[in-house]
This record gives C-alpha cells, sequence and structure tokens, in this order.
C-alpha cells in the first residue's frame, strides 16, 4: 500500500520520522484520518491520540496534549505541545492533571472568551489523557 | 622573601583551587553534553513551526486585523529586551558580553528617543544591567535551582511577554542572548521576536502557491495559538543555547584556570627550592664562620 512520510514533533525531540499508510489525528473539529495523497492542510488538534497504521495494523499510539499539524500529500507533520507513547502515560499524573486543570478553570477569570476557551481547552486534553491511560 | 612557611601555605591553597577548577570543568564538560543533547533535539520542532509559520503569516499579514503577536502594535516607541544570561557566575566572560551587547543595545535605542524596557532571564544579566539601568527592568526571572531548561519555564516567559504586549506595554521586543556556536564560540546575537519576522519564502513560491493550503479551524483562529507557541519556542531555543554556551564557557574558562594555578604551583615550588637551599647555604656560612674564629 501507498505511504507517506509522517513526522510527530515536540519541542523536547522528534518522536517519530518514517513512512507510514495512514495517520488518524484528533483535530479540533473532529477525528480526521490521512492518507497518501491528502489535500494540503493546517489543522489544530486538540489532546487525543494519534494512532498510526503501517502494514494494515496500528502499530503507533500516541497521546497528545494539542498542537498543529501541516499535510500535504506527500507528507504529514505533526507539531505536538507535548506527546508520550499511550504505553508510558501513567493514570495517577494524568489525574493530578485533571486536578490541576479544574482548579485552573474554577479560579480563572471568565471576563473573556478567549481566556475562558483556554483553560477549558487545557481540561479536556487533561480528561482525554486520563481516557487514553486508562485504554492503555 | 616570603618565608619557607608562607611558601607552603601559599602552594598547598593553589594545589586545592586547582583540585576544584579541575572538577568544574569535568562537571560543566558533562552537562555542556546533555545541554547540547536538548538543544538539538529541540531542532526539528522549531524549523518545521517555521515553515508552518512562513506559509501562515504569509497569507494573514497583509490584512489590517493581523494579530499583534504578529505584526506588533504598529508603533516603534516603546522596546523591550529579554535578556538571557546564565545564573551563575565563572564561566569566563560569558555573561558579560551579553551584557555589554544589551547595553550598547539600550544606549543607542535611548540616543534614538525611545523607552526601553528590559525583562532578565538569568541573575547575572539582571545584576549587571540594574547597576545602569535600574529604573528600565519591569521583570526578572530566576531559573537557579533547576536542573534543565523545560519548556513550561519558556512557555510561562512567553505568556508574561504576550500579557505584556497585550497590556500595550511594549512596541518592539528583542531578544538578547548568546548564541551557541561552538564549545569555544558563544556570540552574542539580538534577535527580534515581535513584530515576528517571517522567514524568507523566496520569489520561488509565489502568493499563489500559500494559499493551496485549507486551515481548520479558520487561518485566524490557529494563528491564535501557534503564535504564542512559536513565542515560546524562540524563547525556549534562546534558553537551550544559552545552557548550552554557559557551560561551553564554563568549561573553557576552568580550564585555563587549571592550566594558570598550574603553572603558579610549578613557580612556587622553584622559589621554595631556591629560599631553602639559600637558607642552608646560610646556615653552612654561619657554621664555618664560626669554626674560624676559635
Amino acid at each position: 500500500m501507498a505511504t507517506f512520510q509522517f513526522e510527530l514533533v515536540s519541542p523536547q525531540k522528534l518522536l517519530l520520522s518514517r513512512a507510514v499508510e495512514m495517520a488518524v489525528l484528533p483535530a479540533a473539529e473532529g477525528e480526521m484520518g490521512v492518507l497518501p495523497g491528502h489535500a494540503p492542510m493546517i489543522v489544530a488538534l486538540r489532546g487525543g491520540i494519534i494512532a498510526v497504521t503501517e502494514g494494515g495494523q496500528v502499530t503507533e499510539r500516541l497521546f497528545v496534549a494539542g498542537g498543529f499539524a501541516e499535510v500535504t500529500p506527500g507528507r504529514c507533520t505533526v507539531l505536538a505541545d507535548e506527546a508520550t507513547p499511550v504505553a508510558q502515560l501513567s493514570r495517577a499524573a494524568a489525574e493530578t492533571r485533571v486536578r490541576d486543570a479544574e482548579a485552573a478553570y474554577t479560579a480563572a477569570a471568565m471576563d473573556t472568551p478567549e481566556k475562558r476557551d483556554v483553560t477549558m481547552a487545557r481540561l479536556l486534553s487533561a480528561r482525554a489523557m486520563v481516557q487514553a491511560a486508562e485504554a492503555a | 622573601m616570603a618565608s619557607l612557611k608562607a611558601l607552603r601555605a601559599r602552594i598547598t591553597s593553589v594545589k586545592s583551587t586547582r583540585k576544584i577548577t579541575q572538577a568544574m570543568k569535568m562537571v560543566a564538560a558533562a552537562k555542556l553534553r546533555r545541554a547540547q543533547n536538548q538543544a538539538e533535539a529541540a531542532r526539528p520542532y522549531a524549523e518545521r513551526m517555521e515553515r508552518m509559520l512562513a506559509s501562515l503569516g504569509a497569507s494573514v499579514a497583509g490584512s489590517p486585523d493581523a494579530p499583534k503577536l504578529l505584526v506588533g502594535s504598529g508603533q516603534d516607541k516603546v522596546h523591550l529586551l529579554v535578556v538571557v544570561t546564565g545564573d551563575r557566575g565563572l564561566a569566563g566572560a560569558f555573561n558579560t558580553n551579553v551584557g555589554r551587547l544589551a547595553r550598547a543595545r539600550i544606549r543607542e535605542l535611548e540616543a534614538a528617543g525611545k523607552t526601553v524596557k528590559v525583562l532578565a532571564v538569568g541573575r547575572k544579566g539582571a545584576a549587571f544591567l540594574k547597576r545602569e539601568f535600574a529604573s528600565r527592568i519591569s521583570g526578572e526571572i530566576s531559573l537557579a535551582g533547576k536542573k534543565r531548561v523545560e519548556f513550561g519555564d519558556a512557555q510561562e516567559i512567553a505568556a508574561r511577554i504576550t500579557a505584556m504586549l497585550d497590556a500595550g506595554e511594549f512596541d518592539v521586543c528583542t531578544l538578547v542572548y548568546n548564541r551557541f556556536r561552538s564549545v569555544i564560540s558563544q556570540v552574542p546575537s539580538a534577535q527580534q521576536l515581535i513584530p515576528t519576522l517571517l522567514p524568507e519564502t523566496g520569489a520561488v513560491a509565489p502568493s499563489g502557491a500559500q494559499a493551496l493550503y485549507e486551515y481548520e479551524p479558520s487561518e485566524e483562529e490557529i494563528l491564535a495559538t501557534l503564535l504564542p507557541q512559536n513565542l515560546a519556542i524562540q524563547v525556549y531555543r534562546a534558553m537551550l543555547e544559552n545552557a548550552a554556551g554557559f557551560f561551553g564557557s564554563q568549561m573553557t574558562a576552568m580550564d585555563n584556570a587549571t592550566r594558570n594555578a598550574g603553572e603558579m604551583i610549578n613557580k612556587l615550588t622553584l622559589n621554595y627550592n631556591r629560599t631553602r637551599q639559600a637558607n642552608i647555604t646560610r646556615e653552612l656560612i654561619e657554621i664555618i664562620s664560626g669554626a674560624e674564629a676559635v
């Protein structure tokens, strides 16, 4: 099956860079599957799991806490704020994060919709992390 | 001439100094390797961010409601200098070099009639600039005690810069830091952060090629999250280069100090032996002349 170059980078390091058949991204407006020859796109990501398919099977599952993806017909680059392989997620850490995010959400000044969106996104991303940790 | 006892004490003291500088050199070398790896690991993200920003920025920059982070406030009155230095000394001229560049920059800007504000990251830079420009310092961030540079720290600094911009506290933001060229060479340099300097897309890619991208959600929304992230990554990179440069500079400085201490020990030992021989000769003469007198 045809492949395209998939890259996943976080500010800390380059996590993945190889040819894959399909990648499913948690785009801000819903899950999005990327196949070779996809139309050029730049999408924002929410917290969720990136699933990479090679040889007809899902070979990598990584949690990202948000970020961006640039898709071109021959390449897909994900700039993640933070990325961890699902197997390495710790449920306890994820739950602490949810608590922190909830505290930040209740404490945050709700005076502007932008600020609310930021804290809301943080909370949702933390919840997605707990879900991912549970599923692993 | 100093007494034998005093010379002996000096030799021991210089020897222990040499031990310390040697140990510091080793530690700096180990930390340098780690800092360098970290800096290299961050590079792919920065490169791809730049590429994405180039295609996005080009399509938005022209519009009148482009975000402030991208185009600035449209004025050129108040300059914010973010000065990144180490938190500790004993690294040769590392911190001083950045401080000097910042000082020259501040003088130049003030001579041109602009207002200058300084945000000092790292204790040494703050201390250096406080002497002359205490009134311009609007913030000081110390990372002392942290083992490594975390992206979260850079994000905090970026958030602070963004908040200042939103409050209209400055128009142009410049980052002053030591660029890590190699272990023995760090170049103090200034980089403009806001308004964002878009990387040259070149004449090969006309604006038509940029517009091919589809955006989800809208261009503006992506840009609104991408720009703070870009700011954070620029600050992060500067902090990483600063850390790597600091250890490189410290290593060189400590290597020199160790060598100088060795030279000093040689000189003192020579001096010590000469004095010892002179004493013996003098005692012999005293004994012989005493015997002759009998």
